[in-house]
């Protein structure tokens, strides 16, 4: 990424303009061509900087439950755990970490009875009992903008 | 939160990926089968409720120079969450920080992500932040490895 490519970053995550042509409106702020922002950020996708340009939602406000779950599964039953709990679809991210507990999946569904009757499936599939349930009782912060 | 049909059709096509081109939202909207201003103006309105949290691009940001990263789970005195909790949201380099139910054998409350360039960079700001708010009892939960990262599918 050169310079121009961290500039259009970290604009497009921020303030992804709501027009009818936003990479017009990008390249005005920025000094460039509306073509030459549509090619960088095409590359930049391509190359994979960029994951994905669209909304976040607020699963709250959308009536749904959402919740972070740790589990302590033995090495050698990862693998099949991973498997069966990436199964499911409101399961968004699941992560192996450096500890005792080190599986950490979060789980988004309409409500928290869904999420609590898919662990005892999970559970009950694996073989793996310790699988805790870590919904939030408050948000500080949710910011997943990276100023390059 | 009651929506329309209209309203969770169009979540649908904005949960997913915009094209890159001149006009993605006319794009979208043609596929709504609704006028592109009309469009706009309901996702200027989800972002003015909240609904929205932000609208724009997600990057890898472990090939974007941030190749770290660890979780901290933080035992802080129930009292005090929500002082401490203001404070930790308040480092640049946590991007996420909640408080979260306890279990009996799992007495951490505070969950912070902290991002940095490599593992001594995220060591670093540990340290900053235990320091200037005096958290003391906490665990890293290093990343080791990504099995799923995907954006929620809600309608």
């Amino acid at each position: 990424m050169d310079h121009v490519d961290k500039k259009i970053v970290n604009e497009i995550q921020a303030n992804f303009p709501l027009v009818s042509r936003p990479y017009a409106k990008v390249a005005e702020k920025l000094g460039l061509s509306e073509e030459e922002v549509i090619e960088r950020v095409k590359r930049l996708k391509e190359k994979g900087y960029i994951r994905r340009i669209g909304a976040n939602f607020n699963s709250d406000k959308l009536g749904f439950a959402s919740t972070l779950c740790g589990a302590k599964v033995p090495p050698e039953k990862i693998e099949h755990f991973v498997k069966v709990v990436n199964q499911y679809k409101g399961v968004t991210h699941n992560y192996q970490r450096r500890d005792p507990y080190n599986i950490w999946f979060t789980f988004i569904a309409p409500t928290m009875e869904d999420i609590e009757q898919a662990l005892e499936e999970i559970k009950k599939e694996t073989g793996v009992e310790e699988i805790y349930n870590f919904p939030a009782v408050k948000i500080f912060k949710v910011n997943v903008k990276f100023k390059l | 939160m009651q929506l329309t049909g209209l309203e969770k059709r169009i979540i649908h096509e904005l949960q997913k990926d915009l094209p890159v081109e001149k006009s993605p939202f006319a794009t979208i909207a043609a596929k709504l089968g609704i006028r592109e201003e009309e469009l706009i103006t309901h996702i200027k309105r989800f972002v003015d409720a909240g609904i929205i949290r932000r609208f724009g691009a997600t990057i890898y940001h472990h090939r974007s120079g941030f190749e770290a990263n660890v979780m901290v789970a933080w035992k802080v005195p129930e009292n005090k969450l929500d002082e401490i909790g203001g404070k930790m949201a308040n480092f640049s380099e946590v991007t996420h920080c909640y408080a979260r139910i306890t279990y009996p054998n799992w007495p951490y409350n505070l969950y912070t992500m902290i991002h940095g360039r490599n593992k001594e960079e995220c060591l670093e700001v540990v340290r900053r932040i235990s320091e200037a708010t005096g958290i003391k009892i906490y665990r890293l939960l290093f990343t080791e490895n990504t099995f799923k990262r995907t954006s929620p599918e809600y309608f």
